[in-house]
Order: structure tokens, then C-alpha cells, then sequence
């Protein structure tokens, strides 16, 4: 806590000071971060070989998942530390060839969940969810050629839904989100809020 | 009452949506560098926003330095060493339609910026309310905090997990200890931690890096032992699982699925992963209660989840569910706060309608 306190005041102190070596040192505490984190991630990947270990030595159900788990960390690993990470070695293989083509698949998702979930945003059970449905089905055509097509109107209503009443929308919820941080951030360097430590 | 709130609603969108804070990248916020042209350090690297596709050309006292071809909207040049009074920095950026020229002088290194002067003083407010508030509540003050729907429900999901014998989801959001919300987030994961070690409910905290881990393996330890039951604590069920973002996805969904965990909390911060995840607990029959500031990502929780924490909800939620008369003090510090923005919007929309700009000039952050 003490350390949080220290380190959170003497950066907003330094962000209101412009000489160096003042200036710099929000990127010295943001170095600092990464040299911890890259110690932490042994942390993780022990949790990971533990966790997974656990689950193969007792033959849990699904172990064979947790085989090809510790078996693509551990050749993954051992092939970059070998062979490098270079363009056309053999990590660079993997990252091209397995690693983007398995986080695309999953980012693809998307495209199929957004559809279902607007699905059942868009049932107009109260007035609220009538004005939604009938501004989404707005900016929905003013963004299709066909809309232009029906109405040349389409469009202008479209950025106009976008452009006010979405940007206000957005732009309250950040004004309140930001008090938010900065009221958090105090509590946490006062000491007021511990419960992120695990205490009170 | 209900037009009322209606038309009031209506009122408030007008006044925010027409209120000078739009980007306008036809003039000042065309060149983005820090400290508005006055540079005050020795050390610079130049921040270009441009409207892509763009090519930025850099000199320094009419020298070409170099020359970059922008397909993005932001572009960082490498930083430079300067003599302080000695030299001026041109920006070009040349689009197809257009050519924009900048320059920018270097100012002497000061003890103070007095660019930034709108912010201390806006800390400052804030934090003299919070004390305020903080002082009045220890001196026995109660103040009235708003029903938060997502947070009443979090004991309600929990119940509901007790009763199906299920086990109970929290991700503590996608990113690191460095960001806000993710501490936000390990905050309600204490609470929610107590109430599972209370009914005896197993809870399974994925997590995506290393360092939130090792802290919400503490939170959770600190919760169980709170609540007198040390021994059912399990380390294994705060885990590692990638710092990839759908990598983390994958093996998130993979445990809704196969232990059809009966209540999901996403509280932290979130990008695309937030409807992936969420609409994956949907389809599991989970109750769903999520948490973030991430604007963008909001919508999707909404129509996803059943309850939904907004904005500064998540960073409410400490003071919420302990009740503390410090946080609860903390929390009216940042409603009173909100007011004085609230009012100085409506003042700078008056002002700018009738062409004043000094005062909302002010508040922009340089």
C-alpha cells in the first residue's frame, strides 16, 4: 500500500512537472512494470504446468486437452530459444500457420454472436427497447446503398443518430467513468480502498 | 413522471451532443504535440494525428529530418534531442486534397507546466470534495447511495450457483494490474469470493496475466479466510490461462462449457473478447452480471448479460457493498464532483451558443 501510495503520487506530481529528468519518469515506473511482469509470467507458467500437470497425472476428464496444452508450450517455447523467431524459422511457422489462424477462428465468433445477441436486444417489449429497435433499424439502413436507394434521407438520419444523441450517450458514460478513475485512483493512494489487496 | 424523465433525458443528450468537445481534424487537433507546440523538455518525439492516407514530413530548423507515409490516424516519430531555445520544429502533413503546415517553438525548461494548470485544479476540487465528504461521513454522516441493480444481484447469482451445485465464474477483465478497472474488478472479487466460501460454492477465477493472478489468488485467500473457511480455499481455481486475447477467450468459453458454471461475472476491463464471452454464458443458462468502463464494449454486456454494471458503477461497487462511511464518503466526493461538471457543461453550452469561447477553452486538456 505504501509502495502504491509512493509511486502513485510521485507520478502525478512529475505529470505536472516538464523538466527532465522529471518529464521521464513515468516511463522508468512503466519499464519497471515490464521487467516485473516479465518475472510474473513464471508465475503463470507454473500455474499453467501445475494446473494441467494435476489434470494429466489423475487422468481427469478432458486430460488429453491439457497434453496438447503443455506439449505446444513447452515445443513452441523450445523452438523459438533454438531456432529463434526470425521471418522463416520455425516459430515463425507456428505463429503464422497455427497460433493467427486458431485467434481468427475465435475472433470470428463475433460476427455470429453479434447477430444473435442483437437479436434479443431488439425485442421491443418496453419503450425503451421500441426506441432502440427503431434507431438501430435507422443506422442500419442509412449504412446499406439500398437505404440511400429508398429514402436519400436514410443516410443523413443515420449520422445523425451517430452524431448526437450516440456521441452524448457515450460521452456521459465516459465523463462519469473518469470520475470514477480518478476517485478510485485517490481512494487507492490515500489507503482508503484496500479491498484490491484483499483487505477491507 | 415517466415523460418527464423522458424529456429531461432528451434535454441532457442535446446539451452533450452539441457541446464543443467534437474533433475537428481540419484545424487545431489536426497536429497533436504534447504541450500544444511549447516543448519542455530536451527530449521530443512527435505525435502526428492526420487523416489517413497522409504523408508527414518532419523538419527541425528547416532541415528534413524525415519523411513517413501515415496509413494510420496516429504517428509517432522517434524521439529527438534538442537545444533548448535554439531550435523550431515544421510539420507538413499533405493529403490528397490538402497541404498542412505547423510550426512549433521550444519554450525553456519550467518548473511548472502551466498548460496542465485546468487539470491540478480540477484534482485539487475532486480531491478536497472527497475529503470533504470523507471528513462529514466519519463524523457520522450518512449519505444515500442509489440502489445499483447489478450489484444487489451479485449475492442473488451467487445463491442461485449454491443451488444448482454449480461452481461460479469471475474474470477479472483482459488486462494487467495497470489498468484501473482491473483493480476495480479485483475489489467486487473479494465480496464475491466471501459469499462463495460462505454457501461452500466452488469459484473459478481465469485469468489472463501473470501478475492479476497472483493478486486474485491473494483476494480470494483474504476472502476465505474472512469468512472462517481457509481450509476450502483452492489455489488451482485462480489460474493462468494466456495473455492472448482469444487464446484467453478459448479457454475462458472452454470453462463455461464443460463445468457449466451457473453464475458469470465479467467485471474489469474488456475489448472484443466482451461478447464472445458473454454470449457463450448465455448459451450455458448462466446468470450473467458484468462490469466495465470500456464504452465501446458496453452495448454487448447489455445485451448480453442480465445485469450490467455502467461506468463508474464498476468503481462504485467497493463503497456499495462495504458500506464504509470513508468510501461511502469517497463516493459522495465524486457524485459532487460529477455535478460540477454537469454544471459547467450546461454553462459552456450557454456560452459557446452565443460564440464565447474562453470558458470551454479552459477545459480542454493540453
Amino acid at each position: 500500500m505504501i509502495i502504491t501510495a509512493i509511486a502513485g503520487v510521485v507520478i502525478l506530481l512529475f505529470y505536472f512537472i516538464p523538466r527532465s529528468p522529471f518529464d521521464r519518469i513515468g516511463e522508468v515506473f512503466q519499464n519497471w512494470v515490464i521487467i516485473v511482469a516479465a518475472f510474473a509470467i513464471i508465475l503463470g507458467v507454473g500455474s499453467l504446468v501445475k494446473v494441467n500437470g494435476e489434470k494429466i497425472s489423475r487422468l481427469s476428464q478432458g486430460w488429453g486437452y491439457s497434453v496438447v496444452l503443455l506439449v505446444g508450450l513447452f515445443t513452441t517455447a523450445l523452438i523459438g530459444i533454438i531456432g529463434g523467431i526470425e521471418e522463416g524459422s520455425a516459430f515463425d511457422f507456428i505463429f503464422k500457420y497455427f497460433f493467427t489462424p486458431m485467434g481468427s477462428t475465435m475472433f470470428s465468433l463475433l460476427a455470429f454472436f453479434i447477430a444473435s445477441a442483437a437479436f434479443r436486444a431488439f425485442r421491443a417489449k418496453t419503450f425503451e427497447a421500441g426506441l432502440l429497435l427503431a434507431s438501430a433499424f435507422l443506422v442500419m439502413l442509412g449504412r446499406v446503398p439500398i437505404g440511400d436507394y429508398i429514402w436519400h434521407k436514410f443516410p443523413e438520419i443515420a449520422s445523425w443518430i451517430m452524431d448526437f444523441p450516440n456521441t452524448a450517450g457515450q460521452r456521459a458514460i465516459m465523463i462519469g467513468a473518469s470520475l470514477g478513475v480518478v476517485s478510485t485512483s485517490i481512494k487507492f493512494l490515500l489507503g482508503i480502498d484496500k479491498s484490491y489487496l484483499g483487505g477491507e | 413522471m415517466r415523460y418527464f424523465k423522458l424529456i429531461l433525458i432528451i434535454i441532457l443528450v442535446y446539451l452533450l451532443g452539441i457541446s464543443g468537445w467534437a474533433r475537428n481534424l481540419d484545424d487545431i487537433n489536426l497536429i497533436n504535440l504534447p504541450g500544444n507546440g511549447k516543448i519542455n523538455s530536451q527530449y521530443f518525439s512527435p505525435e502526428v494525428e492526420v487523416p489517413s492516407p497522409s504523408i508527414v514530413s518532419i523538419y527541425l530548423n528547416d532541415n528534413l529530418i524525415e519523411t513517413r507515409k501515415a496509413f494510420t490516424e496516429k504517428l509517432v516519430f522517434p524521439q529527438m534531442k534538442l537545444k533548448l531555445g535554439k531550435n523550431s520544429i515544421k510539420i507538413t502533413v499533405k493529403t490528397a486534397e490538402k497541404q498542412y503546415e505547423k510550426y512549433f517553438t521550444i519554450k525553456r525548461e519550467a518548473w511548472f507546466n502551466t498548460e496542465r494548470t485546468n487539470m491540478l485544479v480540477a484534482i485539487i476540487l475532486l480531491v478536497l470534495l472527497i475529503v470533504y465528504f470523507i471528513f462529514t461521513a466519519q463524523k457520522g454522516k450518512v449519505y444515500y447511495i442509489r440502489k445499483i441493480a447489478g450489484l444487489a444481484a451479485l449475492d442473488d447469482a451467487v445463491g442461485r450457483a449454491t443451488e444448482m451445485g454449480k461452481a461460479v465464474l469471475y474474470v477479472p477483465g483482459s488486462q494487467d494490474m495497470d489498468d484501473i478497472q482491473t483493480l476495480a474488478g479485483l475489489s467486487i472479487l473479494g465480496h464475491v469470493a466471501e459469499k462463495t466460501a460462505e454457501y461452500d460454492t466452488p469459484i473459478m477465477v481465469p485469468t489472463a496475466r501473470s501478475l492479476v493472478m497472483s493478486t486474485a489468488q491473494e483476494v480470494v485467500k483474504e476472502a476465505y479466510l474472512k469468512a472462517g473457511r481457509p481450509d476450502a480455499y483452492k489455489s488451482e481455481n485462480v489460474r493462468y490461462l494466456t495473455d492472448d486475447q482469444f487464446g484467453y477467450v478459448a479457454g475462458v468459453d472452454g470453462i463455461m462449457v464443460r463445468e457449466r458454471t451457473a453464475a458469470n461475472f465479467y467485471m474489469g476491463s474488456f475489448y472484443a473478447e466482451s461478447l464472445i464471452l458473454a454470449e457463450t454464458g448465455h448459451s450455458t443458462g448462466a446468470i450473467q452480471i458484468a462490469g466495465t468502463a470500456m464504452s465501446a464494449q458496453l452495448p454487448f454486456f447489455v445485451a448480453a448479460c442480465d445485469y450490467t454494471l455502467i461506468g463508474e458503477e464498476l468503481f462504485a461497487a467497493s463503497a456499495y457493498l462495504s458500506k464504509e462511511p470513508l468510501q461511502v464518503g469517497s463516493l459522495k466526493g465524486q457524485d459532487m464532483g460529477k455535478l460540477f461538471f454537469l454544471i459547467a457543461i450546461i454553462i459552456g453550452v450557454i456560452l459557446e451558443t452565443f460564440g464565447i469561447k474562453s470558458f470551454t477553452e479552459w477545459f480542454i486538456i493540453k
